[in-house]
């Protein structure tokens, strides 16, 4: 198959890349940006460790095209700490012991981001309902919450 | 001074910058330069005889560079009892004969998935079907079909507990209460699946990136099936993206990765999709448990006895374990003065059955306590109370298999009935459930036959003060390094962020037998801190000599600083005297090792673990649908090391025990898994959680580091019998059939509905 031109911005740098209109965002991210901070962990869209910001929005990459990102920003778990700051929900998932085996938590760290970007202050069944579709076998979740609870409740501040 | 500085505060994991920036590198995540990938062929028979393979067409396809059948491998059987011979049943490629849908034939390795993929589709292999038998109970009678010749009716495995005079027993007893369980498989659904990169070079040395829970047992498994000096495997694995017993027993991503890559000198990946994950690795024995209890009038529990049939799958696996376990916990934590077990493994053309966090122990809770509380519903009794009156307590002996040495059982008890109470009066078809558990802290037992301690740590202490610590315990995501910095921090008496860990790699780690069975906090914990009590001792010879201190003053190192222990304020900068000593032992840096195997403790563990749980759920008449509401749990792991850690072990645990409970399943059809996929196999999302509560009772265990012991396994026990007892209280009805799904509920009800019309 005929290889297509992708205009693509990741984490805030644009990159032009030929690739197989085949391909799935997912695969583009990992394989050809080298950015394996995303994960994967079915391939069907059901476990959410491959969720990617698409323009702001919080898609899962192993649905998405990579062609169908063409022209648009894609911000992934590598992106979330600038400049080797963490970001507000970074610290607040060290301090509430968030993670376990660190598997899911790329994908996890980017539904909750996108929730924050688009609620600022969400209620306990809002954050839920932002991470129903990311799977976790380690935490079972409420510390997760909890997480994205403080941050959201205006507990974690900026630094200088 | 505070009892301790690092121990009970809530610590960072150490890998968790790593961890939420992406940059963690999981197997899973390894690119090597001229790598290739490998897929595996896998039987679409339950049991059949393999006449011919031939691969001829699938090696003549553009970019396919290797095959490899049963016929390239050395032909062993191999598996993780290696004591015994005749447990050593699974060659991992199959020679001539099939036992499972999903067991490996070949191999490929090609220059992309999609090709080797391709490859697969090529290869032809001739099969003689043979008749399956599927369920324990069809496997075990006379004349139906044998997987392995020296297996008579299938009977892999069988165990025999007993101590006291169970028949005698029985005949004192003012009631005997009969009950038969059914408990179902589970999934142990890592986020990370299964894989492995194997690279071979012509020096001879083989090396193995993969996702494991105890990279030594890979390393001597794979040496053996490969023929190979175990120096000459080098197993690395730093990350691994969850196990819960699914990754310390060698799998075909390792074994087939290894054979394709010593055919080609080529790195070679593989890795598990999610359907081969639920197809073709190992899950939750399920078994059929029978019950016979014993009781006086007033609840103390008299004699009982357990027979339990497990349905095996087609190889031993990790099965004959979990078989000793949950007819050793089934008594757990009570005391029974007699009781008898009988335990069979079964074969099945099934994919095999064998270790998953809890290891038969949720089995043995689940049936003995819902068995319990049907008891106390029998004779008007108290759940707490009938609990209380027979829990294990410190100095309990189990006869002849073990000592309780610490235990806040009793302790658990109260809090949970203080909350409980708290609860008042709950509102229509809601009920609480409780179950109380105890599980153990790493085995004593050695089947695997290592030659080396159970756990092994090495101490280094550099010019500027950091420590070097190198473990073979394996983080799963339990934990372990995090706890293992602190254990090292807290004896040596430095900070957590002056110790670098190394661990995840054969090359440079000592050996641990891994992670499972919950035996690092205890087993790898003692090793380190035996090692930097010895570092610290060799410390504190260059600064007694400096402080010169009356003898009636001890020295100690605290948070860095090295003082009298009576008078804490006279002492030295513990980085002022590393610097001095290592220029005083001519530029050698302090090293120190430690080491723990279990010598004379009983049976099976060192130390035990106990808890109680309560469950509130709400059952909807209508729908039969369950809504979990509160998960309260008192818990007594010893000293907790790190509260942040315990706490999400604990809702982690809960969260996989309460779907055993209530949603997730493996149902087959004749040994085809019918939802091997994350859609229809239904592990509990943020939505379905309960409120969760964790009140830790803390003991101290002499056996542990600094009084610790298990606390991420155990709590996988009381969920599903709290939850079927809160069923049970809320709607007067009982599921013995592991998971309590709306149909069974509602079945149950309809009947209960139609007796009580009589």
């Amino acid at each position: 198959m005929e290889k297509q031109l992708l205009h693509i911005t990741v984490n805030n740098e644009y990159r032009e890349l030929y690739i197989n209109p085949k391909r799935l965002l997912v695969e583009v991210l990992r394989d050809d940006l080298a950015l394996t901070g995303t994960k994967r962990g079915c391939n069907t869209g059901a476990c959410g460790a491959c969720t990617v910001m698409l323009n702001g929005v919080p898609v899962k990459s192993c649905s998405v095209l990579a062609m169908q990102a063409d022209g648009a920003e894609v911000a992934t778990v590598e992106g979330l700490a600038e400049g080797g700051k963490l970001s507000l929900l970074q610290r607040s998932f060290l301090d509430h012991g968030a993670f376990q085996c660190g598997f899911c938590t790329p994908g996890m760290l980017m539904s909750a981001t996108a929730l924050l970007k688009e609620i600022k202050k969400p209620t306990k069944d809002q954050i839920k309902e932002a991470i129903h579709g990311n799977l976790c076998r380690c935490t079972g979740y409420n510390s997760i919450i909890r997480a994205v609870r403080a941050v959201a409740e205006g507990e974690y501040k900026e630094r200088g | 001074m505070k009892k301790y500085a690092v121990i009970n505060t809530p610590v960072h994991n150490i890998d968790g910058v790593a961890k939420i920036t992406g940059r963690a590198e999981y197997a899973f995540d390894i690119k090597l330069p001229h790598m290739l990938y490998g897929k595996i062929l896998r039987s679409m028979y339950p049991h059949a005889k393999i006449l011919k393979i031939d691969t001829r067409k699938a090696l003549a396809l553009t970019g396919v560079k290797a095959v490899v059948t049963g016929q390239d491998t050395l032909g062993i059987k191999q598996g993780i009892w290696r004591r015994y011979k005749e447990l050593c049943d699974e060659e991992i490629l199959a020679r001539s004969k099939v036992r499972y849908i999903g067991e490996p034939i070949a191999a490929v390795a090609a220059v992309d998935e999609d090709t080797a993929e391709e490859a697969l589709d090529l290869i032809e292999v001739e099969y003689e079907p043979l008749p399956g038998v599927f369920e324990p109970l069809e496997a075990i009678k006379e004349g139906a079909p044998l997987l392995h010749e020296h297996a008579e009716r299938n009977i892999n495995v069988t165990r025999h507990i007993e101590w006291g005079d169970v028949d005698e027993a029985f005949r004192k007893a003012d009631h005997i209460r009969e009950d038969w369980f059914r408990c179902s498989s589970q999934h142990h659904v890592c986020m990370e699946t299964h894989n492995a990169v194997a690279s071979y070079t012509p020096e001879g040395r083989l090396t193995v990136w993969t996702s494991t829970q105890s990279h030594y047992y890979i390393q001597v498994l794979l040496s053996w099936m490969l023929g190979l000096k175990e120096s000459d495997v080098r197993v690395i694995s730093r990350y691994t993206g969850g196990g819960f017993g699914s990754k310390f027993e060698i799998d075909s991503a390792q074994f087939c990765s290894s054979l394709l890559s010593m055919k080609l000198f080529k790195p070679v990946k593989i890795t598990f999709t999610r359907e081969e994950e639920f197809m073709a690795t190992k899950r939750r024995t399920p078994m059929f448990y029978y019950l016979r209890s014993g009781v006086k009038k007033d609840g103390t529990f008299v004699a009982k006895e357990a027979r339990v049939f497990t349905e095996g799958g087609a190889y031993t696996s990790m099965g004959a374990t979990a078989l000793y376990l949950t007819g050793f916990f089934q008594t757990f934590p009570y005391t029974w003065p007699n009781y008898r077990y009988d335990g069979y493994r079964v074969y099945t053309n099934t994919a095999p059955t064998s270790a998953m966090r809890g290891f038969g122990a949720p089995q043995a809770t689940f049936t003995a306590e819902t068995q319990i509380d049907l008891i106390a519903d029998d004779l008007g009794l108290d759940p707490i109370e009938i609990r209380r009156k027979n829990a294990m307590y410190p100095g309990y002996e189990v006869p002849g298999q073990a000592t309780i040495q610490s235990c806040g059982l009793s302790q658990c008890l109260d809090r949970i009935e203080e909350w409980i109470k708290s609860r008042g009066k709950l509102p229509l078809n809601r009920g609480i459930g409780i179950a109380a558990y105890g599980f153990m802290s790493g085995g004593i037992f050695n089947w695997f036959d290592t030659p080396y301690a159970f756990s092994s740590a090495v101490v280094q202490v550099n010019y500027d003060g950091k420590v070097d610590l190198y473990v073979g315990s394996q983080d799963m995501g339990q934990g372990s390094n995090t706890t293992m910095v602190m254990i090292c921090a807290e004896e040596l008496g430095v900070r957590p962020e002056d110790i670098r860990l190394h661990m995840g790699d054969t090359d440079n780690c000592p050996v641990d037998l891994g992670a499972w069975g919950s035996r690092e906090t205890l087993m790898q914990g003692n090793a380190v801190k035996m090692a930097a009590a010895e570092a610290k001792r060799q410390i504190i010879e260059f600064a007694a000599a400096k402080l010169s201190p009356n003898i009636v003053y001890d020295l100690d190192v605290k948070d860095r600083w090295i003082h009298l222990i009576a008078r804490p304020e006279r002492g030295l900068s513990y980085f002022d005297v590393v610097k001095e000593a290592i220029r005083g032992k001519d530029g050698q840096p302090i090293i120190a090792r430690g080491h723990y195997t279990p010598h004379r403790k009983g049976m099976i563990s060192p130390a035990y673990s106990f808890g109680v749980q309560a469950v509130e759920a709400e059952v909807d008449p209508e729908t039969g649908k369950i809504t979990l509401k509160n998960c309260v749990t008192a818990h007594d792991c010893g000293q907790v090391i790190n509260p942040l850690g315990v706490e999400g072990q604990l809702e982690g645990a809960m969260a996989m025990a309460a779907g055993y409970g209530f949603t997730e399943d493996l149902p087959m059809d004749e040994g085809k898994i019918l939802n091997p996929n994350l859609v229809d196999y239904k592990i509990l999302r943020s939505t379905e959680m309960p409120e969760t509560k964790v009140m830790e009772i803390e003991t101290y265990e002499p056996e542990g580091p600094f009084g610790a012991k298990e606390a991420g396994e155990g709590l996988t026990n009381p969920t599903a019998g709290a939850l079927s007892n809160a069923v049970f209280h809320a709607t007067g009805i009982s599921v013995k059939n592991l998971p309590i799904t709306p149909e069974k509920v509602l079945e149950a009800l309809r009947m209960k509905g139609k007796k009580e019309k009589k």
